[in-house]
C-alpha cells in the first residue's frame, strides 16, 4: 500500500458497501436477463500498479478472456470491465437470448449481445454507485475486447507507465450454466482523491453526527 | 385499437428483449424497429408511430436527444427512455422532456406501468 493514497478503514468500508450495492443491482439485472441465480463474491479492493492488476486476473485465468469495457468520467474517472473466459462466451449469449435464437444466430449476434450484456451490467453498477455518492458519471459506449489479462489492462500510451490504480474486483458465477467471470474497476489516482472526498461526504450522510 | 410501437436501440438483443416484453403485454400491438436515432427519425417520417421505447446509451444521437426531437414533432406521443444507466440525473432529464423511465433489462413488469398509461392516453386522444 502507498500511504498517500490509501483509504482509511471507514472509507474502505464505505466503498465496499457502495460497490456491493452497485454490483448487487448489476447481478439482479443479469439474473433477469438469463433467468438464473447469480452468485457474487465480496468485493476485493486494493491500490496496486496497473501491471499488478493485470497479473491478478492473469494468475487466476490462464485461458483467453473476453471483456466488455466501459470508461467512465466525472468527479472520479476510470474503467469498468466485465471479464469472463472466452470459452463462456457463447454460453452467456445463449443464456441472455433465452432460447430465442438458432445456433447460427447466436454466433452471428455474439459480439453485439456481449456488448449489450456488459452495458446493462456495468451501467447499472456504475449508475448505482454514482447515485449513492450523489455525483454523476458519463459512460462510453461498451466495447468488446478479446485477449489476455495483460491486454485488457493495457496502460494508456500517453500516461506515465505503470501508474498506481485503485483495483476492485468481484467474482460472479452462474452455477447451473457454468458461467463465471469478474466485474473489475480501475480508477486512476487523481480520481481516487476525488473518490475519497465523495466517500467522506457519503459517510457523513449515513453516519451523521456519530462519526 | 391498432397501436404501432417504435423500438429504438443499437443492440439487436435489446430490441428482441423489449419486443418480447411488449408482445407479452400487448400481443395485438405492432412494432417497428430502428438501430439508431437517425434511422428512427426516418421511420417516423414514413410510418405512423403511436409510442416510442428508446434506448439512452447510443452512438451519434443519444436517446434523450432523440426523445427531445420526437417530442417536438409529436407533443403528445408517449415516450419511454430505456436504460441501465439509472442515474438520478438521467431520470430527471427524461422527465423534463415528458418521457417515462424504464430500467434495463426490460421486463414485462417493468414495462407494464408505462404501457398501460400509454394505452389510456392513446384511447383518450382517439375518442
Amino acid at each position: 500500500m502507498t500511504g498517500g493514497v490509501a483509504l482509511g478503514d471507514l472509507e474502505r468500508d464505505a466503498l465496499t458497501e457502495i460497490v456491493n450495492i452497485g454490483v448487487s443491482r448489476a447481478a439482479s439485472n443479469l439474473r433477469k436477463m438469463i433467468g438464473d441465480h447469480v452468485i457474487l463474491s465480496v468485493p476485493s479492493i486494493d491500490v496496486v500498479s496497473q501491471r499488478r492488476a493485470a497479473r491478478l486476473i492473469t494468475e487466476r485465468e490462464a485461458a483467453d478472456l473476453i471483456a466488455v469495457r466501459q470508461d467512465f468520467t466525472g468527479p472520479f474517472s476510470g474503467r469498468a470491465l466485465l471479464i469472463f473466459p472466452e470459452a463462456n462466451s457463447l454460453q452467456l449469449v445463449r443464456a441472455v437470448t433465452q432460447g430465442e435464437l438458432s445456433p447460427e444466430e447466436v454466433i452471428e449476434i455474439e459480439h453485439e449481445a456481449l456488448a449489450e450484456t456488459g452495458n446493462v451490467i456495468l451501467n447499472s453498477c456504475l449508475a448505482t454507485m454514482a447515485n449513492l455518492l450523489k455525483s454523476s458519471l458519463a459512460m462510453t459506449i461498451p466495447e468488446v475486447l478479446r485477449g489476455s489479462g495483460a491486454m485488457l489492462f493495457e496502460v494508456d500510451e500517453t500516461s506515465p507507465s505503470d501508474g498506481l490504480v485503485l483495483f476492485l474486483y468481484i467474482d460472479f458465477a452462474v452455477r447451473r450454466l457454468d458461467i463465471r467471470g469478474y466485474i473489475a474497476m480501475i480508477m486512476d489516482l487523481p480520481a481516487l482523491e476525488m473518490l475519497r472526498a465523495l466517500l467522506d461526504d457519503f459517510i457523513a450522510r449515513v453516519v451523521g453526527d456519530d462519526a | 385499437m391498432p397501436v404501432n410501437v417504435l423500438i429504438v436501440d443499437d443492440s439487436k438483443l435489446a430490441r428482441i428483449v423489449a419486443g418480447k416484453a411488449l408482445a407479452a403485454l400487448q400481443p395485438d400491438w405492432t412494432k417497428v424497429e430502428a438501430g439508431g436515432g437517425a434511422q428512427a427519425l426516418d421511420v417516423v417520417d414514413q410510418t405512423p408511430v403511436d409510442l416510442a421505447l428508446i434506448d439512452y446509451n447510443m452512438n451519434e444521437m443519444d436517446g434523450l436527444e432523440l426523445a427531445g426531437e420526437l417530442r417536438t414533432r409529436f407533443p403528445d406521443m408517449p415516450i419511454a427512455i430505456i436504460t441501465a444507466n439509472i442515474q438520478d440525473e438521467i431520470v430527471v432529464r427524461a422527465r423534463a422532456i415528458g418521457a417515462a423511465f424504464v430500467a434495463k433489462p426490460v421486463t414485462s413488469d417493468g414495462l407494464e406501468g408505462f404501457l398501460s398509461g400509454a394505452a389510456l392516453r392513446l384511447r383518450a386522444a382517439r375518442s
